[in-house]
């Protein structure tokens, strides 16, 4: 099976320091891939380069489209990234007034992208829109309030929906849970564990919370100071830690 | 002020007022059209691109006239630019032909060249116009000016002019459908009634200026060359002779333009776009026709079209 994204000696930096060294995986289809690591470890910086919001220093970084090319992200020109991440992919953020727009109501926020590919029946908008509320669990009825007048943790789930509607292939998704009550929590990442699944998404989670990843993630990385100091299915690198770091992350996990 | 219009007939100009060598009836001090040369150059060079791109937004340097910005700047710079001895002028506002704005401005160009101005759509070579377009058809031989406020569409929706540039550069209109999603979300149906937003050429989403969506159908296709000045926001903007110009909408809520129940109350036309006046203190309403020439002419009442000879002392005493 030929990998989706598959990254080799990326590395990110700022003025020589702190970033991301080295970093090389591959992500298969429908696989779920967790980045773990406090803070400073370069997650974040790790993300943004692999979903081209930042340029990489150097390595290489390749993606399989739909139609089977394997393109290099890297000398992708502007128009062709764009189309990508409208068409390919979705980007969750961390704070999900980032992600959504605020003068416009939660159908709109939904529609847009469906509107950016060329979507021109108001009905059928509506209907993707109203479907996808459902999908994330909230109220279909509220689907001409502004983003500000829904809570935190559904903020997050609308963006999710607005970044699942043109149904991507591969979601970045920044600390989706961060900043959400813990029983908020819970339902998200159920949400999202039944929404990989049934989507056959392949996701790539960047998160510090070890329970995020136990629940999520098919394949762990754990980064220390921008580098990956191991990497391995999700179960194994959480019973059974071989780097100091990794076990020092994994035993301080308070017990309920 | 309420002075004197000057809205000459050519034979009058010539009858009236002393005759100069280049110029004849230009006021004096001033080059010709206000403008100096250079400036007019760069406003030319500006057009051209402009029309070479239809719909796409030309940056020039604007220069400061003697009107304030929002009041039709951008229009009299490229009048300014356009405008010949051979011309005859028309500008109107809000579809007339006598508010403050027009007035002014005609009287403006009448003064610093000497031009023929006219309140017949038919005679003209320039309309210059702030939100209508002319309900008589124009034809090759004439050229629309347009004043803008705000040149670009996606003004309200991104805040960012980088990035405006980079959705215009790779054809990114997804943005401005969500107006419109918006809009019916809110009202039932696209409730944008003025500046609403267009393609051009199949290509440039375009700012029409503030005119009513009534008057969008009448762009496309066009004879006349049309031309869209913005002063404050130092844009131009084109849409050459015959090019194809379509409003956005959606598949189930098709572009649509304003429709009345009621005839204009003076020529009884039931076509052009309506204006509703207010007529006295008990709110009694009245609808007529916003563009002025267009009643008149129906109505067949050419004595109120013609203005009294403006006389040489009137002048005088009004440059003094």
């Amino acid at each position: 099976m030929t990998p989706l994204l598959s990254a080799r000696a990326l590395t990110k930096q700022y003025g020589g320091r702190n970033g991301c060294r080295n970093v090389s995986f591959d992500l298969y289809p429908g696989e779920v891939l967790c980045i773990v690591g406090e803070s400073g470890s370069g997650k974040t910086t790790l993300l943004n380069t692999l979903a081209l919001k930042t340029e990489a220093d150097s390595g290489s970084l390749h993606y399989t489209a739909t139609h089977g090319d394997t393109l290099d992200l890297r000398a992708l020109s502007e128009p062709r990234r764009r189309l990508l991440m409208r068409t390919e992919w979705g980007f969750v953020q961390q704070n999900p007034r980032d992600g959504l727009r605020s003068g416009v109501s939660a159908g709109a926020n939904i529609g847009e992208p469906l509107m950016a590919v060329g979507a021109r029946h108001y009905g059928e908008i509506r209907r993707a829109a109203t479907q996808w509320m459902e999908r994330v669990e909230l109220d279909a009825t509220r689907i001409d309030e502004f983003p500000a007048a829904f809570s935190g943790g559904m903020q997050q789930r609308l963006q999710i929906a607005r970044n699942l509607v043109t149904g991507p292939r591969l979601v970045f998704m920044d600390e989706p849970t961060a900043g959400l009550d813990v029983s908020v929590q819970a339902r998200l990442l159920d949400l999202l564990r039944t929404l990989t699944s049934t989507l056959h998404l392949s996701v790539l989670i960047v998160t510090h919370d070890i329970g995020v990843a136990r629940l999520l993630a098919h394949r762990l990385m754990v980064m220390q100071a921008g580098e990956v100091v191991e990497a391995g299915l999700t179960d194994q690198v959480l019973d059974d830690p071989q780097h100091p770091y990794t076990q020092t992350l994994v035993s301080s996990v308070l017990p309920v | 002020m309420n002075a004197p219009d000057t809205a000459l007939s050519r034979t009058s100009s010539d009858s009236t007022l002393a005759t100069g060598t280049s110029h004849d009836s230009a006021a004096h001090g001033y080059n010709f059209a206000y403008l100096d040369e250079q400036t007019k150059r760069m406003l030319r060079r500006a057009l051209l691109k402009a029309v070479a791109v239809p719909g796409y937004q030309v940056p020039f340097a604007s220069r400061e006239m003697p009107l304030p910005f929002g009041w039709g700047t951008g229009g009299i710079q490229v009048t300014a630019a356009i405008i010949g001895k051979e011309d005859t002028l028309k500008v109107i506002d809000q579809g007339s032909d006598e508010t403050t704005n027009a007035v002014n401005i005609r009287r403006f160009f009448a003064r610093t060249t000497g031009v023929a101005t006219t309140r017949r759509t038919a005679e003209a070579t320039i309309v210059q116009t702030r939100h209508r377009i002319p309900e008589t058809p124009l034809t090759e031989k004439q050229i629309l000016v347009y004043q803008v406020p705000m040149p670009e569409p996606l003004y309200r929706l991104e805040p960012r002019v980088a990035e405006c540039k980079k959705l215009h550069a790779l054809a990114d209109y997804g943005l401005i459908s969500v107006k419109l999603y918006e809009d019916i979300v809110h009202h039932g149906s696209i409730a944008t009634t003025y500046d609403y937003p267009v393609i051009v050429n199949h290509r440039y989403l375009t700012s029409p200026s503030p005119i009513p969506k009534f008057d969008n159908p009448k762009m496309h296709m066009n004879p006349a060359l049309q031309l869209f000045g913005a002063g404050r926001e130092r844009r131009i903007h084109a849409i050459p002779p015959y090019t194809p110009v379509r409003s956005l909408d959606f598949d189930d809520h098709p572009f649509e333009v304003q429709k009345w129940q009621h005839a204009c109350a003076l020529c009884g036309s039931k076509e052009s776009f309506l204006d509703e006046m207010i007529v006295d203190d008990a709110g009694t309403r009245m609808f007529v026709c916003s563009d002025s020439d267009y009643c008149h002419e129906r109505r067949g009442d050419s004595d109120i079209e013609s203005p009294a000879p403006l006389l040489p002392t009137a002048r005088q005493g009004e440059s003094a």
